[in-house]
């Protein structure tokens, strides 16, 4: 057995594994406040990482500009999707809004081929050096930084919903609408802002993807990886969603080992975190921190 | 309804709720013109049976109803001379009217602390940890619970609920039902911190109680209402006195009244309306 090429192989299910969390704790918060399961999580990606490669490009920005304004149009475009698409949803049965958000789905997909094309397309070189070593493991910096941006963005959504007013607005937004109102809080924009945030945070996700592997169609199928890591970790739990992360990150390298070394199958990589899934959901319906009485969807 | 019509005529009062017609699902009308003044700096307090329309009252003037499909569909609501009964409820906790609603309802899965800083969100001044230590100075008891609101006694969540309010720095607060589910010391030291307050403070509240004994004393004046009206009114002197008062809420009136004997008369006077 290829001990390095494991141990190799679950770093990198780590590091895959807290990008995953990212983006299930956005799906987390917007589903959390908004009472509203997005389908469309995995666009959010896409979209901010073509909208930062056209600033590269096409606008020869340098990537720190780039990767900023790209933050400012995803938070701008994700208040804005909420204001016009989803408030006229509020009320509505749950039904209609998942068809709402696969709708946007199939839609940005369609509109992202459209604008840029279908190839995938690489980012310029940002990093000077590409990898180094450590203690004989191969680190690739961009995985460095995806690490540290990951890392970074969990510990800044620990600190806004424990310590700013915004922050604490949002949960008390999503533990009870009617309370939150009489404390003077507007749910309107709390809904907004939630988006705003999944957007942005998603974004980022996205680009720091797509600085290691191009931009191209597969950045929307994160969406629909994230779904394995938030049912795991419970649709409402936050922690959840980052254990859950890491657990489907690791989970699709090692099955990917053993399959390559000993069974052969194929495609379990893509395949394996949603047998996982089954099987933890037979055990433990509500996930591994989900609340009890959730709806089912 | 000659009692209503001769209304206190003092200065112009800080809250006045002018006829007031609410509607629940375009239907269901549950006010049926209500009117009632709160002067400034004075306790005035609501009472009556369940369903009376106390809650609805309450929830009209702070601009809760419309989160609950209600309406006001006739007459006017004004607080510091700015009508308020089209206003969101957001706004109307910005114009310095705040309500604490019935069953407490705080943040559970929130620290008590969170609660209190939640209370001040529609501030943006930077005395809000002095308003901290002063919401402690009222119920130290708080202080001493750093878990969840949840784990709080019930006692101890309406301290919050009124701690929360006060950190709004409002000019009014509507509190609903505060001693609901609390033992009777309890109720005893809730009724005494809210005249504190209003005393320290000046600021003035709106009470609505089921608990007449109680919230008469703690009043200056006080409404009844039954059916959606307002059957009553009258200064603490004045309802305390009576008879009929004395019958239906404090429990007490003249021994033949409540003997069993004279039940036909007991319904027959049940409502004033």
């Amino acid at each position: 057995m290829n001990f390095e090429l494991l141990i190799q192989l679950i770093i990198n299910g780590l590091i895959v594994g807290l990008l995953y969390g990212v983006v299930a704790m956005c799906f987390v918060l917007v589903y959390k406040s908004t009472q509203v399961v997005n389908f469309a999580q995995g666009e959010f990606l896409l979209i901010g990482a073509w909208v930062c490669w056209a600033f590269l490009i096409y606008a020869e920005l340098p990537f720190i500009v780039g990767f900023f304004l790209t933050l400012f149009f995803m938070a701008g475009f994700g208040v804005l999707l909420q204001m016009i698409v989803l408030r006229p949803m509020i009320g509505e049965p749950i039904i209609s809004v998942i068809m709402i958000t696969i709708g946007l789905s199939m839609f940005f997909q369609s509109l992202m081929k459209w604008i840029f094309g279908v190839d995938p397309q690489s980012y310029p070189q940002v990093f000077e050096t590409q990898s180094f070593e450590i203690y004989g493991l191969n680190v690739e910096v961009a995985y460095l930084m995806s690490t540290g941006i990951a890392l970074l963005i969990m510990v800044a959504f620990f600190l806004f919903f424990k310590y700013s007013k915004h922050g604490l607005a949002m949960r008390a937004t999503a533990f009870d609408q009617q309370v939150a109102q009489s404390l003077g809080i507007s749910v309107k924009s709390v809904f907004a802002m939630s988006w705003g945030i999944a957007a942005t945070v998603s974004a980022t996700a996205g680009i720091v993807i797509g600085l290691v592997n191009g931009v191209s169609d597969s950045l929307s199928v994160m969406g629909i990886k994230v779904f394995p890591a938030v049912i795991l970790g419970g649709l409402d739990s936050i922690i959840g969603a980052i254990v859950g992360g890491l657990i489907i990150g690791v989970l699709e390298n090692v099955a990917e080992f053993f399959d390559s070394q000993y069974f052969h199958i194929g495609n379990m990589y893509d395949i394996a975190p949603f047998y996982v899934l089954l099987i933890i959901l037979w055990f433990k319906p509500y996930g591994l921190f989900g609340t009890k009485d959730i709806e089912r969807i | 309804m000659s009692q209503v019509a001769v209304k206190k005529e003092t200065a112009k009062p800080l809250l006045s709720v002018n006829n007031v017609e609410v509607v629940y699902d375009e239907v269901i009308q549950v006010l049926r013109g209500v009117s009632l003044d709160v002067p400034e700096g004075e306790i005035v307090t609501l009472l009556g049976p369940n369903g009376a329309g106390k809650s609805t009252t309450l929830k009209a003037i702070s601009g809760l109803l419309k989160t609950e499909k209600g309406e006001v569909t006739r007459g006017d609501i004004t607080f510091m001379g700015e009508r308020i009964d089209r206003k969101n409820a957001e706004d109307v906790v910005r114009s310095g009217m705040f309500q604490v609603m019935e069953g407490r309802r705080i943040i559970e899965d929130m620290t008590s602390l969170e609660n209190l800083k939640l209370g001040a969100y529609t501030r943006n001044d930077k005395h809000i940890n002095q308003d901290i230590e002063m919401v402690y100075n009222y119920f130290p008891r708080l202080k001493e619970r750093t878990g969840l609101a949840g784990y709080l006694s019930g006692g101890e969540q309406q301290m919050l609920a009124i701690g929360r309010a006060l950190m709004a720095r409002p000019k009014m607060i509507c509190l609903d039902e505060p001693s609901m589910g609390l033992s009777p010391l309890l109720v005893k030291e809730v009724f005494e911190i809210i005249g504190k307050i209003n005393r320290d403070q000046g600021i003035t509240m709106l009470l609505v109680e089921q608990n007449a004994n109680y919230a008469i004393k703690a009043a200056d004046y006080g409404y009844i209402m039954e059916s959606g009206k307002i059957v009553l009114d009258g200064t603490k002197e004045q309802l305390l006195s009576n008879e009929d008062v004395k019958e239906f809420y404090l429990g007490g009136g003249n021994e033949e009244r409540k003997s069993f004997k004279n039940l036909k008369s007991y319904k027959r006077r049940k409502r004033w309306l």
